[in-house]
């Protein structure tokens, strides 16, 4: 731990440190974690019962979950045990190279949307990991910048694909406004305009909400496990505000690429609204 | 007829669809001309891709083959928002943007920062375009989504009469109207037509109206131009089984005698 950091302007990894250490110092065994599964039982069960034919999406979900989470386990203890940089970089691409792939398949009906998501969720993500980084708020090493590129990978991820999504049901919707506006002299950016913005502000709402009500509705991921684990509240704090701030950079700058290329592939070249699905 | 005296002439112009894999040809060779300030009419039964043809001369679906002429000029070769400002199009269903009347009225000229220099910000000329598909000014300031059928549909005409176009393309302006508003429409337009020197080209199911409108006409069905020439000796004088047929109802048009 070096104390000379603490004084710094961000957040030191001296409680962070603390905190990560204190949740492996409560030891879970592969006992609690099927513990746990009667839990999921309880889901099934009532998926069941009601006839919401979840049961099966619950259980290969959870199982899924449960393996990749465990090869991930073992993947990120290598890559401490390495401890060089270029590995962090490596999974840090490959996480976002999944997130791009999952969203792509979430908004299968825009064909080629893939570049979106690559240049949304590469493009937030390169920003924030880049200024936390560069500005010292986290260390480089792999026990810091993986858990929160996690973070930021995952809701930049989101974010892109609501917003595509839901410029994409819009467009559908509207498109005799949205003609008419081509056949006033509009480009497709001026015609999808509106649309533009209510994906960004659709795509967002969950972030602001929750940003809103931190810490009154609920107690947030990363602070909750450590003070769970028995942290200082106050450093659990630290951490979940730098935290708050940086996705909701990282989702405002994800959701506004994503609305903002999205013309690009729902328009033909010869500016015509194309017929999606 | 030079092709340079046309105001616009459409020449062979083909569309193809990509339909599920099994593509579907829309319009098939289509051809025709029209000269500065007619109303030239296109009937046809519905499903006769009448709207397509307006569609692709507008550029809003890419024409598979073909060439459209805009004063002899190619529009290919043309920016496709100077195509769009030039030729203007009023939809078969009114579609007004969230605002005002005034704020439809003026979207084309704010695009094309016509009205930049104003001090009103267009409200005088918005209100002229108002007077001239005859709704009074203060509906300048009314919601565009509490407009009746009738209402919203001159209000898109007046947007875009807003752009000054050359030639306004008409896609069955009345045909969602009740008859009393269809009635206001067509009067307003067979006004226009004796009082400007647009362009029209006026797309019909109903050849009642296309008589009473029509200097020059084509029957279109299936996507073919299947006779044309003046109205109405064209529909008095049948020289076509399939015109024939349509003129007799045979066609799902709604002919009158």
């Amino acid at each position: 731990m070096r104390e000379s950091r603490q004084a710094g302007v961000a957040m030191s990894e001296a409680w962070f440190d603390k905190g990560l250490a204190v949740i492996a110092a409560q030891q879970f065994g592969y006992l609690d974690v099927v513990a746990a599964l009667a839990m999921l039982a309880i889901a099934v069960v009532l998926s069941y019962r009601e006839r919401l034919g979840l049961e099966k999406d619950l259980l290969v979900a959870s199982l899924r979950a449960f393996v990749q989470l465990m090869a991930i386990g073992y993947v990120i203890d290598l890559i401490f045990g390495a401890e060089r940089f270029i590995w962090v970089l490596l999974m840090v691409v490959a996480m976002a190279a999944f997130a791009t792939f999952t969203s792509t398949r979430r908004a299968r009906a825009l064909p080629g949307s893939w570049w979106i998501m690559a240049a949304a969720i590469g493009l937030s993500a390169a920003l924030t990991l880049g200024l936390m980084l560069g500005l010292g708020i986290i260390d480089s090493r792999a026990r810091y910048v993986i858990p929160i590129a996690g973070m930021i990978i995952g809701n930049t991820m989101t974010v892109a694909s609501v917003t595509v999504v839901r410029l994409l049901e819009d467009a559908r919707d509207q498109r005799p406004r949205i003609e008419a506006a081509l056949a006033l002299g509009a480009t497709p950016r001026q015609a999808a305009d509106d649309l533009i913005r209510g994906s960004v502000r659709l795509a967002m709402v969950p972030v602001i909400d929750s940003t809103k009500t931190m810490g009154i509705v609920f107690l947030p991921g990363a602070m909750t496990g450590m003070i769970l684990a028995g942290a200082d509240p106050l450093e659990a704090v630290k951490l979940q505000v730098v935290i708050m701030y940086m996705l909701a950079a990282a989702t405002a700058v994800s959701a506004t690429t994503a609305a903002l290329l999205t013309p690009r592939r729902l328009f033909t070249p010869q500016q015509q609204l194309r017929r999606l699905g | 007829m030079d092709p340079a005296e046309w105001k616009l002439s459409v020449e062979h112009l083909t569309l193809i669809m990509p339909n599920d894999g099994a593509p579907r040809l829309i319009l098939d060779d289509v051809g025709f001309a029209v000269r500065a300030g007619e109303v030239f009419t296109i009937v046809g039964p519905s499903g006769s891709a009448k709207s397509s043809t307006l569609r692709a001369i507008d550029r809003l679906v890419e024409p598979t083959g073909g060439r459209v002429l805009l004063d002899g000029r190619p529009t290919n070769t043309l920016p496709v928002q100077e195509l769009r400002r030039r030729v203007g199009m009023v939809f078969q269903t009114p579609a007004l943007f969230a605002g005002t009347v005034l704020d439809n009225v003026l979207y084309g000229p704010r695009l094309h920062g016509i009205i930049g220099g104003q001090a009103d910000g267009g409200r005088e000329q918005g209100c002229d375009l108002l007077g001239r598909v005859g709704l009074p000014p203060d509906f300048c300031d009314r919601s565009a989504d509490q407009l009746s059928g009738g209402e919203a549909q001159r209000v898109c005409l007046a947007r875009a009469l807003a752009n000054d176009p050359e030639v306004l393309l008409l896609d069955e302006p009345t045909a969602s109207l009740d008859p009393g508003a269809a009635r206001v429409v067509e009067d307003l337009l067979l006004r226009l037509a004796a009082d400007t020197e647009l362009t029209f080209v006026f797309v019909t199911h109903d050849l009642a109206q296309a008589r009473r409108i029509g200097d020059h006409g084509l029957l279109l069905v299936d996507g073919r131009v299947v006779e044309q020439g003046p109205l109405p000796e064209l529909f008095d004088r049948p020289g076509d089984e399939a015109t024939r047929l349509f003129l007799a109802g045979r066609l799902g048009g709604e002919p009158t005698t």
